[in-house]
């Protein structure tokens, strides 16, 4: 190829920086004992103690392991390590925390409940006070319901926090009506949910049990973000509560139109089974669901993977997003190649307006 | 009476004969110490991928325990530093020459069985048994190790007991009672015909985490109930090695409960007797009364103890199990550490105390020559 040719298969590089992107996915490290002791009450500071609760982490989203890994440990320390090495070179706008740690593999509700409000409030006190740019993601103990409602309603005037993050695969599928509370709480105080990739492992990631690599249990769990949008929409979540927007975080996003195409199908023969499912399913989930943009499965040429977005059938349901720290192989400083350049607004701050009523950035 | 407290002193003098622990978990000195047994393949793998098993946390405990270390005495941290029953002198001093310990049978609580990676699995299971003899069966001719072996990787399991089979110093066969499958389906029985061949019984140790949910309604909050289920996995793994036809096929086969207590035993069997009276049919290959192989073919050890309300209810699980199937553990460091003149709240009878402390464990794991030996 001529080097003055016009490459319209592989455009210029375009700097995120400019852009005044949001960035709808950032993990700082996970908490340890030490960070949430100041937080925990005498009961549960003795507990974590006695006890050896410290170090929290999935094996169904394992931060330890090597492709999780950041190049280096002080990308994610803190606030101002985290501003220097990914907020400011990508001159974003806003930021939203995602804590990817093992509170939702917690099994007694109530060390759920008090690790969340701890980790909670380390993150209100130890990031969104430092830096202005930076959202988070409230957790919640989906262990306790109550608990989780209460948790919701103590965060309802702090709009730093924007969503109640939940997970991709946890102990019963999230549309069953004993988490309809925390999605209640969530929708009268304008937070949306997100989903987080990974693994509670109450169950298998497969339906033939633990497959033997960790590369397979990454790959299944594409499989347990589509579960969880047939459970919302089968279970008759979006219909009970209309203004509820649903974020699917690391999902991979072309999954989805496959999804759609045959729910609509299926529902077409089965709507009576599930009368409260209006209207067809793609539509459905083209109001309430986001997807984040990191990882992308998509075909390798932009023009291949524009048609596969296309299939959404919605150029509103994109949210950018990077994953930082966690290494994909890309160089985060320019604007993904399978993301269209006509709709790099849309998917780098104007969707987010729709999404997040809490978040006043983009306005 | 406080029906916590013992009846009267068990032993007012110490027995002159020494005690066989079934139950002693040694722990690595540091995390990296099992990575320095695998081959650099597998070391990188440990690094870069960790210990992948169905424990919802890499890393820590699913149902953290009520002390630090994962639930062990408190008493029981070396001076030199290091975990509990990490450092062997200490190991020495606090339990083999106080408690008179003849015999001290290792339990590794490795994950060896356990990672859903099988090839690794098998790097795993070799590293933990070489590690056995190198820190502590070459350095202390009381303590026996116990073959790990991946089980559900059937034909490595077969590899690693042929491996070990010929050194005297493992005496028995390690499976967790939480595999895959019911511990009693013929995918497993060709480890079951090795044992029986080599003469190693199979030592099934409680296990802290499984593939599947710890009760058949769900997961359990808590470690109080979680810690009740062991008790489950042992039923469950008996009762399917019984009507699977394990124990018809392999008559010679040896099981041994470790850490699941043995009230439950009794109920059990009862049950199991007068179900089989309305479903024999069902199971031909049966050819006697279930609980009968409990009798032939099944071991369980002591702790932890269950402790009746009224001490003297002891007398009557002891009498329906047999003195004969019960084997003493301390399962020490742990924090429900049984010791042998207070476990049991009633004084038993010489014959049977004798039995129960020591004589059933060296004929079932065939110490008595080297017993003998060194008396």
């Amino acid at each position: 190829m001529m080097a003055d040719s016009i490459d319209t298969t592989h455009p210029a590089p375009l700097p995120i920086k400019g852009l005044r992107a949001i960035d709808a996915d950032i993990h700082p490290r996970s908490p340890r004992r030490a960070d949430l002791l100041p937080y925990l009450d005498e009961y549960w500071s003795e507990i974590v103690m006695s006890r050896d609760v410290d170090h929290l982490e999935l094996t169904g989203y394992p931060e330890s392991a090597a492709p999780f890994r950041p190049p280096n440990q002080d990308m994610n320390a803190d606030a101002a390590s985290m501003g220097r090495a990914h907020l400011d070179p990508l001159g974003l706008d806003a930021a939203i925390l995602n804590v990817a740690s093992g509170l939702h593999g917690i099994f007694d509700p109530y060390m759920a409940a008090a690790l969340c409000s701890a980790t909670n409030r380390w993150l209100a006190d130890e990031w969104l006070s430092a830096d202005g740019r930076l959202r988070a993601s409230l957790v919640v103990p989906f262990q306790h319901p109550e608990a989780a409602v209460a948790e919701i309603q103590r965060y309802a005037g702090d709009e730093r926090f924007v969503q109640v993050l939940a997970m991709a695969m946890g102990e019963t599928p999230l549309g069953r009506r004993h988490h309809w509370p925390i999605y209640k709480a969530a929708v009268d105080n304008g937070f949306a949910i997100a989903i987080h990739n990974g693994s509670s492992y109450r169950h298998a990631p497969t339906q033939s049990g633990f497959p033997s690599f960790l590369v397979e249990d990454q790959i299944a769990q594409a499989q347990g973000f589509a579960n969880q949008v047939g459970s919302l929409l089968a279970e008759g979540v979006l219909a009970q509560f209309p203004a509820i927007r649903i974020v699917l975080i690391e999902s991979g996003v072309t999954w989805l139109p496959g999804l759609m195409w045959r729910m609509g199908k299926d529902w077409r023969g089965a709507r009576i089974e599930v009368p409260w499912v209006k209207t067809k399913p793609a539509e459905l989930i083209r109001t309430h669901f986001r997807l984040t943009t990191q990882p992308f499965d998509g075909p390798a040429e932009p023009g291949e993977a524009e048609k596969a977005i296309e299939h959404l059938g919605s150029e509103e349901m994109l949210l950018f997003a990077t994953d930082f720290p966690h290494d994909h192989g890309q160089n985060l400083l320019n604007w993904p190649q399978a993301l269209p350049r006509k709709m790099t607004s849309r998917i780098a701050r104007d969707n987010f307006k729709d999404t997040y009523p809490r978040l006043e950035i983009g306005r | 009476m406080n029906e916590m407290t013992m009846e009267r002193q068990a032993e007012t003098v110490s027995p002159t004969y020494g005690v066989v622990d079934c139950d002693i978990h040694p722990a690595f000195s540091e995390r990296s110490e099992l990575a320095r047994y695998l081959p650099a393949r597998w070391q990188e793998h440990l690094r870069d991928f960790g210990l992948r098993t169905g424990n919802p946390f890499a890393g820590s405990m699913p149902y953290p325990r009520l002390t630090p270390g994962n639930g062990m005495r408190r008493d029981a941290w070396p001076p030199s530093g290091g975990p509990p029953a990490s450092d062997l002198a200490f190991l020495q001093e606090q339990l083999l020459d106080p408690l008179n310990i003849e015999f001290g049978l290792l339990q590794p609580l490795a994950a060896g069985s356990s990672v859903f990676n099988q090839q690794f699995g098998r790097a795993l299971c070799t590293a933990i048994n070489d590690w056995q003899i190198d820190k502590w069966l070459s350095k202390e001719p009381r303590l026996r190790g116990a073959i790990c072996v991946p089980q559900e990787d059937v034909e490595g399991a077969l590899a690693e007991i042929e491996r070990r089979a010929s050194d005297r110093r493992f005496v028995q066969i390690a499976i967790p009672p939480r595999a895959l499958e019911p511990a009693g389906r013929q995918r497993y029985w060709p480890i079951y015909e090795a044992a029986a061949h080599h003469g190693l019984p199979i030592g099934m140790h409680s296990a802290a985490y499984g593939s599947r949910a710890n009760t058949g309604a769900g997961w359990t909050s808590f470690y109080i109930e979680e810690h009740y289920a062991f008790s489950n996995a042992a039923q469950t793994a008996l009762t399917s090695m019984i009507f699977e036809g394990a124990f018809e096929r392999y008559p010679g086969l040896k099981l041994v409960l470790v850490e699941g207590g043995f009230a439950w035993l009794p109920p059990l069997m009862w049950r199991m007797d007068r179900e089989w009276t309305r479903m024999r049919n069902e199971v031909p290959h049966l050819t006697r009364a279930p609980s009968s192989y409990v009798g032939s073919n099944v071991w369980l050890t002591t702790q932890p103890i269950e402790e009746p309300e009224n001490n003297r209810h002891l007398y009557d699980l002891l009498r329906w199990i047999g003195a004969g199937r019960l084997m003493f553990s301390t399962d020490y460091p742990h924090w429900d550490f049984d010791h042998p003149e207070h476990a049991f709240k009633v004084p038993l009878s010489p014959q049977d105390r004798r039995a129960i402390v020591r004589d059933n464990a060296i004929s079932l794991f065939r110490l008595n020559a080297e017993a003998k030996a060194r008396a």
